[in-house]
């Protein structure tokens, strides 16, 4: 395989990674407000994923960083071109991290009402542009022939696009909801799971929407078996979590997430950034790659370095494998 | 040369963003590198000697180390996409190089750091005492990992190595990593953002410290205080040390692949052998006319070249020769503020080190110190060598300009061309008023928690009488 196609794939993994893992993070952040009821009941929420954010997130910061490397006319394009959505994202990330960091600083309750806020948006915003964002790259946005981003605010707003950031919205709700109802114990675990099923319904009609639009705009074989694995995977995953076997609705959800993103990737390829425009302009895995030499030295790296970190972060989730509720919040 | 007038575009905002987030990030980043490790060696003291004293030193600075790290990793996710929001023509002129080494900070630093950070908060009582132990060096090890990465990309910028240009696209293109992971510009800059990291962390140690000691003399508690005051007050000497001998060796790295940036360090714009160094100078610095200088003889060419004697290029001889080389244009940077900005950031530093000595002189042979200037002095501490550290990197980055790839590529060249005024304008505003706000919300937490004090150890329940599952979390946010 050639190593531009090898990168292709390793950007697209740590996407997934990224928003399985954060997607979950940001479902909690979301239903800190809905499920969470009283303030010993937030702070449950909010534990459940204290020790495991950061390093979820970190998962964005290498996707960041292995797009600069691999692909820099990618990430150039991309970054500058989709700029107020993404410092949207960054403003978003801002608040929500340091809130999970500074809520429980203080005791005052209007001081933990902001950062619960900052948790919410934190949580919300990205959780709908990060759909708006992944719509516009696999629909493809105005390129000039020098892979410069020509279009407004506007054009990155479309209906195809919004639907991408309620599906992600939807799929991130329902992913949060099923990791609250796997990790938490009594009422709240009840009431997670109960929820998980209710939005889970309406994120699979979204769902289909989207991936189905997108196939229309472009597709493949194996694109379209993903997307039919993605809209089981979540059925199934409902189904799991209707009859409270929550490892198994967690399961479902993560895989929908993956291999919703693998959809989109697969039926990308071998574009990284299609032009609306003109078709010069078109970034594609070979016209926006580092050299040989470049990606040679990252594969050793990622090759070495990708299961150590893999290896590690599980044992994170074992460690902190415990099911926590309202007995297990310390009084400080 | 880009001028200076009242007329405001995207480069101006994009250049005054990039410095207000980056300096800010840099506030932060120091605590992180240096207060790790530190808070690392209080719990190996613990771990060694069962000594309570070192485990409440571990947990009161571990918990400051915390308020800090939050706004260290939030601000730092805005650096890496920047270069791309901002500066996409310099990303893509040096994606092939400079995109690599931040890939592997994150994949090979920053995960092990914000992993084992977690894993070190949450995990007193899941881990064993040896592992969590491990824990709090892992993450302190990635992040000192994670500066060696982002420094080894920023020498590529003062001094660009292992790469050609490739005639047909125009771009960088690696063609030694090993030579841009062992710049010799990183290989002496690390060292000393590292010491001058320490001495941040360092001045904190002994401000709260202090302020204990003097404040609460007699508690409990005090002999702890005592501990951590003596203990900060010798890293900060150590590091400070450490920061002058780096120094040291970088002014003279400098004078070879800068030279033009060791000449406006000093504002000298006529080439000299031997050069003096001025402490300061009163009058205009664009070299027309001196109204005061106190000078010290020789010691610029020291600095320079390590021979008293020795030459230092001037300006106006290397903007000439430059200007031979690469075409019209000015090729120097704004002198007050390189001059400035070196002078301010040995001048911090060097403040901060003697108060370090004056606080271990206080409390020589058990004394106890009570000179209510001394104390002031210990409240201003940390904020000294955080000065010094900002004024160190505006000195860096300003003194390279107006180059943003020294000798390669020019910083109005770098920036993103389909991104507007207005878009810049929106967001170096809105970065200023959230980092504003988290600086006062942030720094009230600081003193609030540092005020607090070191913790009661609750004595740990039993294990037989309690349910695992009904036992309250060690920590919890």
């Amino acid at each position: 395989m050639e190593l531009t196609t090898v990168w292709f794939l390793l950007v697209a993994v740590l996407f997934t990674g990224y928003f399985i893992l954060e997607g979950f993070d940001f479902g909690v952040g979301m239903l800190l407000p809905v499920l969470g009821r009283d303030d010993r009941q937030r702070r449950v929420l909010i534990n459940t994923i204290g020790p495991v954010w950061d390093g979820n997130e970190v998962w964005l910061i290498t996707a960041g960083g292995a797009m600069f490397a691999a692909f820099p006319e990618w990430y150039a394009t991309l970054f500058s071109g989709f700029y107020l959505p993404l410092l949207l994202i960054l403003l978003a990330l801002i608040a929500r991290g340091v809130a999970f960091e500074y809520r429980h600083k203080r005791p005052e309750a209007s001081w933990k009402r902001r950062w619960d806020q900052a948790i919410f948006w934190g949580s919300a915003v990205p959780a709908v542009l990060w759909g708006v964002a992944f719509a516009n790259i696999f629909r493809g946005v105005p390129l000039d022939a020098d892979h410069e981003y020509v279009g407004g605010l506007l054009d990155l707003l479309h209906p195809y696009a919004l639907l991408g950031g309620l599906t992600t919205l939807g799929l991130f709700l329902t992913h949060g909801a099923v990791f609250l109802a796997l990790k938490t114990t009594g009422d709240i675990r009840q009431r997670a799971g109960a929820l998980a099923v209710k939005l889970g319904v309406g994120t699979a009609v979204a769902a289909v929407a989207f991936l189905s639009w997108s196939l229309t705009i472009r597709s493949s074989a194996a694109a379209v078996v993903l997307a039919v694995g993605a809209a089981l995977a979540l059925l199934g995953g409902l189904a799991a979590a209707r009859v409270r076997r929550e490892g198994w609705a967690f399961t479902g959800t993560a895989v929908a997430i993956a291999l919703a993103v693998a959809t989109l990737f697969a039926a990308l390829f071998p574009n990284v950034l299609p032009s609306t425009l003109d078709a010069a302009g078109t970034l594609t895995a070979t016209n926006a790659a580092s050299t040989p030499y470049t990606l040679k030295i990252m594969t050793w790296v990622a090759v070495v370095f990708t299961p150590i970190v893999l290896a590690y972060q599980g044992w994170t989730y074992w460690v902190f494998r415990r099911r926590i509720g309202v007995q297990n919040i310390p009084q400080h | 040369m880009h001028s200076w007038g009242f007329q405001v575009d995207a480069l101006d905002v994009a250049r005054w963003q990039f410095g207000v987030t980056t300096v800010y990030h840099f506030l932060f980043v120091p605590l992180t590198i240096g207060l790790s490790v530190l808070v690392a060696v209080l719990q190996t003291m613990w771990h060694r000697t069962g000594n309570e004293r070192y485990l409440k030193l571990t947990k009161f600075y571990g918990k400051l180390f915390l308020i800090n790290f939050a706004m260290g990793v939030v601000t730092g996710i805005v650096q890496e996409f920047q270069f791309g929001m901002n500066w996409s023509d310099y990303s893509r002129f040096v994606g092939d190089i400079f995109g690599a080494p931040l890939a592997i900070e994150a994949l090979v630093a920053f995960f092990l750091e914000s992993t084992f950070i977690g894993l070190w908060i949450f995990g007193w009582d899941r881990l064993p005492k040896r592992l969590h132990l491990a824990a709090i060096w892992a993450a302190a090890i990635g992040t000192n990992l994670s500066a060696y990465f982002i420094l080894a990309a920023n020498s590529f910028m003062q001094n660009p190595v292992g790469f050609r240009i490739n005639p047909d696209s125009g771009r960088a293109e690696l063609t030694d990593f090993f030579a841009v992971l062992t710049n010799k510009v990183a290989l002496v800059t690390f060292p000393h953002t590292l010491a001058g990291s320490f001495l941040v962390a360092g001045s904190l140690v002994v401000t709260v410290g202090l302020w204990h000691v003097m404040r609460n003399s007699g508690s409990a508690d005090t002999g702890a205080y005592r501990f951590a005051t003596k203990f900060g007050s010798w890293v900060v000497l150590v590091s400070s040390a450490l920061v002058v001998l780096t120094g040291d060796i970088q002014g003279k790295i400098m004078t070879e692949v800068q030279p033009m940036k060791m000449a406006a360090a000093e504002g000298l714009y006529t080439t000299e052998s031997p050069a003096s160094f001025s402490v300061l100078t009163v009058g205009s610095l664009d070299g027309s006319r001196e109204v005061f200088a106190l000078k010290i003889p020789y010691l610029l060419s020291f600095l320079g070249t390590g021979d008293p004697h020795g030459t230092v290029q001037g300006i106006n001889d290397l903007q000439a020769q430059y200007a031979s080389q690469y075409g019209p244009g000015n090729y120097a940077p704004i002198i007050p503020v390189t001059y400035w900005s070196f002078r301010f950031m040995i001048g911090f530093g060097l403040a901060a080190a003697a108060i370090a000595l004056l606080v271990l002189w206080s409390q020589r042979k058990g004394r106890t110190p009570t000179s209510r200037w001394l104390l002031r002095a210990g409240l201003v501490m940390p904020v000294l060598p955080l000065l010094a550290n900002s004024f160190g990197w505006i000195f860096t980055e300003m003194g390279r300009q107006p180059w943003i790839v020294f000798g390669e590529m020019l910083t109005r060249d770098g920036v993103s061309r389909s991104v507007s005024l207005t878009e810049v304008l929106t967001s170096f505003t809105a970065f200023t008023l959230i980092y504003a706000t988290l600086a006062v919300i942030e720094f009230k937490l600081l003193v609030r928690y540092a005020r607090a004090g070191v913790p009661d150890l609750t004595p740990e329940p039993a294990d037989d009488d309690t349910d695992d599952a009904e036992r309250p979390l060690a920590f919890a946010y």
